[in-house]
This record gives C-alpha cells, sequence and structure tokens, in this order.
C-alpha cells in the first residue's frame, strides 16, 4: 500500500509539472501583461520605467527562461512574490486566504453528507414512494439552479427582507469587542449562507448518486441473502447494504475537489469572503502572474491529493479492490 | 444503416412516451422560439433607455420590470435568450468536435496514441475548470466568442473518455472485423462502423453539455467576465440585480429563473434520451 502511494505521489510531480507548464504558456501568450494594466493609468509612465519594471519582474527574458526560473524556485517551495503593490510572497498571501476557503468548504462537505446519504438511502428503499418522487424532483431542479443566482435569492430574502442574517463579510464590526461565543456566533452567522450555499450543488448530485448506488446494492445476492436469513429490515439496509452503497461515495469525495474549488470563487465574489477563491480573481484581474501560477497550482495538488486519497480511502474500505 | 431506421425510429418513439423527456424537449423549443424571434415575445427595444423609469416593479407596461438604466427586463430577457443559448450550443459543439477526435484516436489506435491522450486529459481533469476557465477569459478579453471557445475547450475531456471506452469495446465486435475483412480501411471502419454506434451516448452528453454550458456562461457573466453589456445576457442582468439587491427583487428573480428552465429542460431532455437509447438503465 505504501509502495503504491509512493508511486502515485511521484507519478503526479510530472503531471504537476505539466499543469504548471500550460498555465503559464496559457498566460504568457495572451496579449497584455500585468505592466501594462498598472502603467497606463499612470500619466508620468515613460517608455523607460515600464521597460525596468519588465527587467526587474523578469518579463524581458524569453518565456524558457521565465518558465525555467519559477520551476527552479518551486522546487523549494518558493512560490515567488506577488506583482501586487504590496510585493509580498505568495506563499504567505495564500496560507492567510487558505484557512477560510477550506473551512467552508470542509463544512459544506460534512452538510452534504450528513442530509444527502439519508435522503438517498430513503428514496432508494422506497423506490417510487411520495419521498422519492419529491426528492428526484427537488434534486432535478437542484442541478439546474445556477447557485449564484440562489445566493441572491438567499440574501434577498433572509438578509435584505427578513434582516435575519448579513450578507457580506465574515465578521461583524464590533467583531473585536464581542466574547469567544459572541464570536463564534458572528463567525457562524456569517457563514450559514455561504456554507449552505457550497453544499448546494453537491447535494442534489450526491443524493442522487447515493440513490443510485442503494439500488444497484439492493439487488445483490448477499442483501437476498441476509432477508432470506431473518435478518430485520433495518440490520438489512444499513448493515448489508448501505455500507457497501457508501464505497464509490469516497471516490466522489476525492473528485469534487475541483469543483469546490471553482464554486468558492463565486461565492466568495458574492459574499465578499477574504478567501482563495476572491484572491483567485483579484490575481487575475491585476495580472499577478506569480500569485496566479501559486493558486493554479496548488489547486492542482489539491486536486491530485484528492483522487490520491479517493483511490486509497477506496482500496482501505473495499478488500475486492486491494488485491487487484 | 438501412436496419438503422428501426433502431433510430424506435429510439424516437420510447423518447416521446416519456413525459418528463417531451416538457424537456417542449421547454427547450420554446426558448428556441423565443431567441429566434425575441421582438415578438416583448414591446420595447432591450437597450432603450428610459431615465424617467428606473427600478420599475413590474407592471402591465414592463410585465417584468426595468432595471437600473429605465431598459425592459422582459425585452432583454428575450434578447438575452439568442446570446445564452448560442454559447451553449457553440460551446459543446467545440467539446463534443474535440472529445470525439481524441476518443476515436485513443480508443481505435491505443498503444502509446492512447496512452499520451489520456495523460493529457487526466492533466485537463487537475484543472478546477472554472479557475481556468476565468483566468483565459481575464486575459483575452471577454467576448461572446471567446467565452464559447474556452467553455467548449475545457470541457471535452468527459467526451473523450466515453468516445474512447465505446469505441475500445466496439472495435472488437464482429461487424467490425468483418467489415475489415472485406478490406474496409481504418477511415472507413471509423466513421462508417464506430462513429455511428457511439451516437447515443454523445447525443446525451451534448445535452447535458448544453445545460452545462449555459450555467457556466451565466456565472461568468454574473462575475463581469461574460457577456459585455449593453449586449443582454440572463447572466449580466442577474449583475445588475445584485448591485440593486435592495430595491429591485424582479431583477434578479426572472433571469435566473429563465436559466433554472432552461437548464431543467436540457437535463430532463438528456436524461430521457439515455432511458431511450439504453432502456436497461431506466430509473436510475
Amino acid at each position: 500500500m505504501l509502495r503504491y502511494i509512493l508511486r502515485r505521489l511521484l507519478l503526479s510531480i510530472p503531471l504537476l509539472v505539466g499543469i504548471s507548464l500550460v498555465s503559464f504558456l496559457m498566460m504568457h501568450m495572451a496579449p497584455g501583461g500585468p505592466i501594462g494594466s498598472a502603467m497606463d493609468m499612470n500619466p508620468k509612465a515613460t517608455a523607460e520605467s515600464r521597460a525596468r519594471l519588465q527587467s526587474y519582474y523578469g518579463l524581458d527574458q524569453p518565456l524558457h527562461v521565465q518558465y525555467g526560473r519559477w520551476l527552479a524556485r518551486m522546487a523549494t517551495l518558493d512560490f515567488g512574490e506577488s506583482f501586487s503593490p504590496d510585493g509580498r510572497p505568495v506563499s504567505e498571501k495564500i496560507r492567510e486566504r487558505i484557512p477560510i476557503t477550506l473551512t467552508i468548504n470542509v463544512l459544506s462537505m460534512t452538510l452534504i453528507f450528513l442530509v444527502a446519504i439519508p435522503v438517498g438511502v430513503y428514496s432508494a428503499v422506497r423506490k417510487g414512494s411520495l419521498f422519492d418522487r419529491i426528492s428526484t424532483v427537488t434534486v432535478f431542479t437542484g442541478f439546474a439552479i445556477p447557485t449564484f443566482w440562489l445566493a441572491l435569492l438567499l440574501m434577498i430574502l433572509f438578509g435584505v427582507k427578513l434582516g435575519w442574517l448579513p450578507i457580506s463579510g465574515i465578521s461583524s464590526l464590533e467583531y473585536d469587542s464581542l466574547g469567544p461565543a459572541g464570536k463564534l456566533a458572528d463567525r457562524a452567522r456569517h457563514l450559514a449562507l455561504p456554507v449552505l450555499l457550497a453544499a448546494f450543488g453537491g447535494l442534489a448530485g450526491m443524493s442522487r448518486y447515493m440513490r443510485s448506488n442503494m439500488l444497484e446494492v439492493i439487488r445483490q445476492d448477499y442483501v437476498a441473502t441476509a432477508r432470506a436469513k431473518g435478518l430485520p429490515e433495518g440490520a438489512v439496509v444499513f448493515r448489508h447494504a448501505m455500507r457497501n452503497a457508501l464505497l464509490p461515495v469516497i471516490t466522489i469525495l476525492g473528485l469534487s475537489v475541483p469543483d469546490l474549488l471553482g464554486g468558492s470563487v463565486i461565492f466568495e465574489t458574492i459574499f465578499a469572503i477574504p478567501g482563495m477563491g476572491q484572491l483567485f480573481y483579484q490575481g487575475v484581474m491585476s495580472r499577478d502572474y506569480p500569485l496566479i501560477m501559486g493558486i493554479l497550482t496548488i489547486g492542482a495538488f489539491l486536486t491530485l491529493l484528492g483522487n490520491l486519497l479517493a483511490d486509497v480511502g477506496y482500496a482501505l474500505a473495499d478488500p475486492r479492490i486491494r488485491q487487484s | 444503416m438501412t436496419a438503422g431506421g428501426g433502431i433510430w425510429r424506435e429510439f424516437a418513439r420510447r423518447l416521446l412516451r416519456n413525459r418528463l423527456a417531451a416538457a424537456g424537449g417542449a421547454i427547450i423549443a420554446f426558448f428556441f422560439l423565443v431567441s429566434v424571434f425575441p421582438s415578438r415575445f416583448s414591446s420595447h427595444a432591450p437597450n432603450r433607455i428610459d431615465i424617467v423609469h428606473i427600478l420599475r416593479a413590474p407592471s402591465l407596461e414592463h410585465p417584468l420590470g426595468t432595471d437600473d438604466l429605465g431598459r425592459d427586463v422582459l425585452a432583454r430577457m428575450t434578447h438575452g435568450a439568442r446570446i445564452s443559448l448560442s454559447v451553449g450550443f457553440v460551446a459543446v459543439g467545440i467539446a463534443i468536435a474535440i472529445g470525439l477526435v481524441v476518443g476515436l484516436l485513443a480508443g481505435y489506435y491505443g498503444g502509446w496514441v492512447d496512452a499520451v491522450l489520456m495523460r493529457f486529459v487526466d492533466m485537463m481533469l487537475c484543472f478546477p475548470a472554472f479557475f481556468l476557465i476565468l483566468s483565459v477569459i481575464a486575459f483575452i478579453g471577454p467576448s461572446i466568442w471567446n467565452i464559447m471557445i474556452i467553455i467548449g475547450l475545457t470541457g471535452w475531456m468527459g467526451v473523450a473518455r466515453l468516445v474512447r471506452a465505446e469505441t475500445l469495446s466496439l472495435k472488437e465486435r464482429d461487424f467490425v472485423a468483418a467489415a475489415r475483412a472485406q478490406g474496409a480501411g481504418d477511415g472507413r471502419i471509423v466513421f462508417r462502423h464506430i462513429l455511428p454506434n457511439t451516437l447515443a451516448p454523445i447525443l446525451v452528453a451534448a445535452t447535458l453539455g448544453v445545460a452545462g454550458a449555459i450555467l457556466t456562461e451565466s456565472a461568468l457573466s454574473f462575475l463581469g467576465i461574460g457577456v459585455q453589456p449593453p449586449t443582454p445576457s440572463w447572466g449580466n442582468i442577474l449583475t445588475a440585480g445584485k448591485d440593486n439587491i435592495e430595491f429591485a427583487w424582479w431583477l434578479s428573480l426572472f433571469p435566473g429563473l429563465a436559466i433554472l428552465v432552461t437548464v431543467l429542460g436540457y437535463n430532463l431532455l438528456g436524461e430521457g434520451i439515455r432511458d431511450a437509447a439504453d432502456p436497461r438503465l431506466k430509473g436510475r
């Protein structure tokens, strides 16, 4: 098992290099550049000072030299400095933004599991019942709802009309003066809508997936055997069927990383949450090359890690996979 | 394909009998009509600014209200339908074309061709797609064509895997061996014998893909890097909705509803096609 994990980790290195190369080329082949967007606004900028800036950031070098430099620094886990006026290290910027994004994603993932698995299991067990039909319709609608639109509607309902929840940021103005319990409550109120929305897309998919897994498993011989030997229905459903239907869910968990990261751009922008998605959006808008490269690489790394964890988790949970 | 006619007729019959799929088809047909004749469905011009009547709630004069420049929301939505739907179609067309070529090549030739192409697919799948789309659009500039192209360029991997898997199994079948024994070349085998048999799953992927592309376009336009005003699209009307969230709920409600219903239509039709093409999978 350990050898397998090591092999996969080694294999992911060329993949990461390939990804970074593609990102790098795409970014640099596009017309315009970071110097242009910052300097066009400044009437005092001369051709000379532009050239000075270009060489300061190393943008006057040929592309392969620039990429080589970036890769060499990357090998020592140095992401370089941001092009933004503060010029801070990219790793520092990402490090202070990543916790909030991960918090929201982990919370929403938990919510997805808590809701989607029971719904999927119950729908499958009572296939064709009123509950199943209602949940199927809900799931189909859920697939079709643009998340950012739902965010707007919930903001209007809970934020504007009812005034129950704040609609932007992650803390109130008086956050620092609150006690520990007050801080927690304040944070929870700010994160309620973002977490709900981040979970929303996954909820529909996961409950549908759980339902079809469950339907598949229920038809298996070992479930029929369990019934035949007179086990109570509850034990058949939960101990025999559900545990097996849960296995493929592990895979989905690993594979949903890129979607969650992409989604965070949207809801962090809508709710003005200072996370990685918002940082990326700002970086892209100001053509902050080192920052964009840093976030894309980390995103790809997290995706590969998710895939690996999915495969390992699956193998650990299912002996049939482990042997092959 | 003389025998194929019967299969397709049977397929169409099963599809039409599926009420949900038929409803999906009807929704799509309706929005198609709207996008072809947008002016028939609204009496105002989509870009006529009317400073006197800004942010008016829905009324007889403006059934869906007006936006922050006094433009009629219904008119902007009917004209925006054309934009949103064509983005979906062209993007999916591009994705299918790339996916087909890659999948057929990888599946049919196997060996190193397959290895190289599939590693490339794996790599593309590792990009958080939305990050990639966002950066490319921000760099090359938001325009309708750029959006179509980039959504297409980042959405072909699923089709490629699907077509490869189908090709792998099809090329071992007896009818392919028979064609080869009769002296058919690679091109003829691929286009006459393998491609037609992969059409059903591709059709499903395409229908669901249009839905996904419409969602992506609306998200991009909503973030301000999609279809640029004054050209109306469902996504950028929603941006105005967000900016006026405290005063004008109608700006947020109706365009999103249009996206929802359209996407639902494509999803229902897609599922219907899947069931009709392979009845064994029904209800899953």
